[in-house]
Parts: structure tokens; sequence; C-alpha cells
């Protein structure tokens, strides 16, 4: 199918931002993404070691005996949004086996990368208790302090590093 | 007053389940049909080059809290139903900086990197592995790191809105929200005239 160029992001942004309202109308929560993550990893520790995910008080708050990680709506919601964005691409011809990168770098440059830049948000997002959906964008429209000043910091990161890694990007 | 829906009606999970897929869809659609499979697109907004991300968040921002800002005025949703992030000033900022150190290393955040996998996006399965490996690592220093997660070093203030922070109300923090919001649209715009180079499909 041919390649369709993307939205307008003021279009974009509308109907995200209407994504948004309808979940905290319908559900009283905003979106998310790297909660259903943790779930995820949760649930393979349990899997190998269930003693040792009861014996961490923080990972027994996700999956200690008799909780299943999986019952949670953010891991529902996250594999709407995998059949939403399959069913986008689809339809834009955009869904291709492809390593997006700079000029400069390898495609194996960028997958060790794409691991290390991974490996530090996954942390960081658990420490700010939630990543760019769950505290940028929800807890932006929700006007909490604390999402505001995350968000904010993750920007100010990000624009901060650029500049010394722009061998990745251009 | 009849929101939040699930809350007021007392759903139960498989109903809340089949809404959150739902929602879910409509999430995905929209980031990948902005682009945000592309970590290329996500990535050049450091360089000032596509600053779409910055565009439709908020719009997306903007949206959602005017519309939340009016419902709320016209008594038809229960605020106190609704999730609103508590603040912790120090991990918070922590957290964020390291996220930020990520995104411009990884070209992905945790959402737009699902929207990447659906798209068959190579360098997301790699974002996603290394993002799980950041979150088992996490999970296994957390009882050591708690005084500055949830104990006396986090900040911790409670539920904290903008608007309580700074004494106004929710309306007056919305219309400055809107003026920023629109004046750095006019601002990346401008940006995009000089330096752009759009990502367009």
């Amino acid at each position: 199918m041919e390649k369709k160029n993307y939205i307008s992001p003021y279009l974009g942004g509308v109907l995200l931002g209407l994504v948004l309202l309808l979940s905290f109308i319908i559900s009283g929560r905003g979106l998310g993404a790297s909660g259903a993550m943790m779930k995820f990893v949760v649930a393979i520790e349990k899997f190998l070691a269930q003693g040792h995910v009861d014996s961490n008080p923080y990972l027994a708050h996700y999956g200690a005996t008799g909780i299943n990680p999986f019952n949670d709506w953010l891991v529902f919601e996250i594999l709407g949004v995998i059949a939403g964005a399959f069913l986008s691409g689809l339809i834009g011809g955009r869904i291709k086996k492809e390593t997006n990168r700079g000029p400069q770098i390898s495609d194996k440059q960028r997958w060790i990368y794409a691991v290390i830049g991974g490996a530090l948000f996954g942390f960081g997002a658990r420490l700010a208790r939630g990543c760019t959906s769950g505290v940028a964008l929800s807890g932006g429209a929700t006007l909490a302090l604390g999402s505001w000043v995350t968000m904010l910091c993750i920007f100010a990161g990000a624009y901060g590093l650029a500049y010394f890694v722009r061998k990745l990007w251009i | 007053m009849f929101a939040p829906i699930a809350v007021l009606n007392d759903w139960s999970n498989g109903i809340n389940y089949i809404f959150a897929f739902i929602i879910g869809i409509g999430f995905g659609w929209v980031l990948e049909s902005s682009g945000f499979g592309n970590s290329k697109k996500l990535a050049w907004q450091f360089y000032f080059r596509d600053l779409t991300v910055f565009k439709v968040m908020f719009t997306a921002i903007v949206t959602a809290m005017t519309g939340l800002i009016f419902i709320d005025a016209f008594g038809w949703i229960d605020m106190s139903s609704i999730l609103i992030n508590e603040t912790y000033l120090w991990s918070g900022a922590a957290g964020g900086l390291i996220m930020g150190i990520g995104f411009a290393i990884g070209g992905y955040c945790p959402g737009t990197s699902f929207t990447g996998f659906a798209t068959l996006k190579v360098d997301s399965y790699f974002y996603i592995f290394g993002a799980l490996l950041g979150m088992f690592v996490y999970g296994e220093v957390a009882p050591f790191i708690e005084p500055f997660y949830g104990g006396k070093y986090s900040g911790y203030m409670g539920t904290v809105t903008l608007q309580k922070f700074f004494g106004v109300s929710a309306g007056v923090v919305g219309f400055v929200i809107m003026i920023i919001a629109l004046a750095g649209f006019f601002g990346a715009e401008w940006i995009e005239k000089k330096n752009g180079n759009i990502v367009k499909s």
C-alpha cells in the first residue's frame, strides 16, 4: 500500500486530547505506558522467583503471592495501543521492517543506543512514578504540580543532552 | 453528575478492561498517525528540526485540560474520583531528568515505543528490551532508595495541583497554559520555517 503522510500535529493533538478526556470521563484515570511494562517485568520475576518478589516491598506491591500483575487497566490499554497503532500503520502503508537513525551511525550502533536509552528511561520512569504518557500528558492535563515538574525535567534532560549525542541523529 | 462513569457505576474489572482496550486503540491510532512510531521524527525535536511532538502534546494537554475544567464547572464530573498524580518533588524531578537523557539517546518514550513495535520498527524492539531492563534494575534497587522515592527525601507534598499551589482558580491556570501553548506554537512554526526538516511519512 502507498505510504501516506502523517496527519497534522494540531489535528493529532486535538484527537489525543479527546481520547485522554474520554479516558478520564469513562475510567476516571488518564493514559499510561510504562506501568504496563513494569507489570510485565514483575510477571517474569514472579514466574522465576516468587519468593524474591514477595521479599521486596516494591515488587510485592505489583506481584506478591496471589496478585496477578496482568489484572490491570494499563495492561489492557497497552494491548489496545498496539492494536490501534497497527491499524493506523496498516491504513497509512507504514508497516515496514526498518531501523530509524541518523546517517552517521549503523543499524547495530542504533540498536545498542536504543537499549541504553531505553534502560535509562525505564529506570527514570519508575523513579518518577510514570513516563511521558502517565505523568507528562495525563498528569499535565489534570494540572498536577509534580507532573509539570517531571515534564519540564524530561524536556530539560533531553534538550540538554541532545547536543552531545547529535551524531546519533543528525 | 455522570462521570467518571466506571467509578460511579461501580463497573467490574471486565467491563473496565474492555474500555481500557478501546481507549488504548484510540491512543495508539493517534500516536501512529501523528508519526510517533518513527524514532527519528521523535528525536529531531531535540535539534529543532521537527517540533511535532511539542505541538501534539501541548494541543492534547490544552484540549483535555479545557474539557476537564468545563465538565467540572458544569458539575458533570466528580473530580475527587479522578486519579490525580501525587507530587514527589525530588524523585519526580530526578526521574524526569533521567527519562530525558534516555529519550535523547534512545529516541523513544515507552508509549511511542509500543507504536514502533506495532509497525515493525526494529529499533523499538531494542528500546523496549532496554526499558524492561531498566525497570528490572529499578525494582531490585528500590528498597535501598526508598527514602528518596517515597520517604523523607522525596519531597512529598500530597495531591497538589497548580491552582492549589498558586492559590488561584483552575480557570486562571488553564488560561495561562493556553496562552503559553499558543506562544509556543507560533514559536515552533517560526523555528520550523527557518530550520525545519519535517519527517513527513
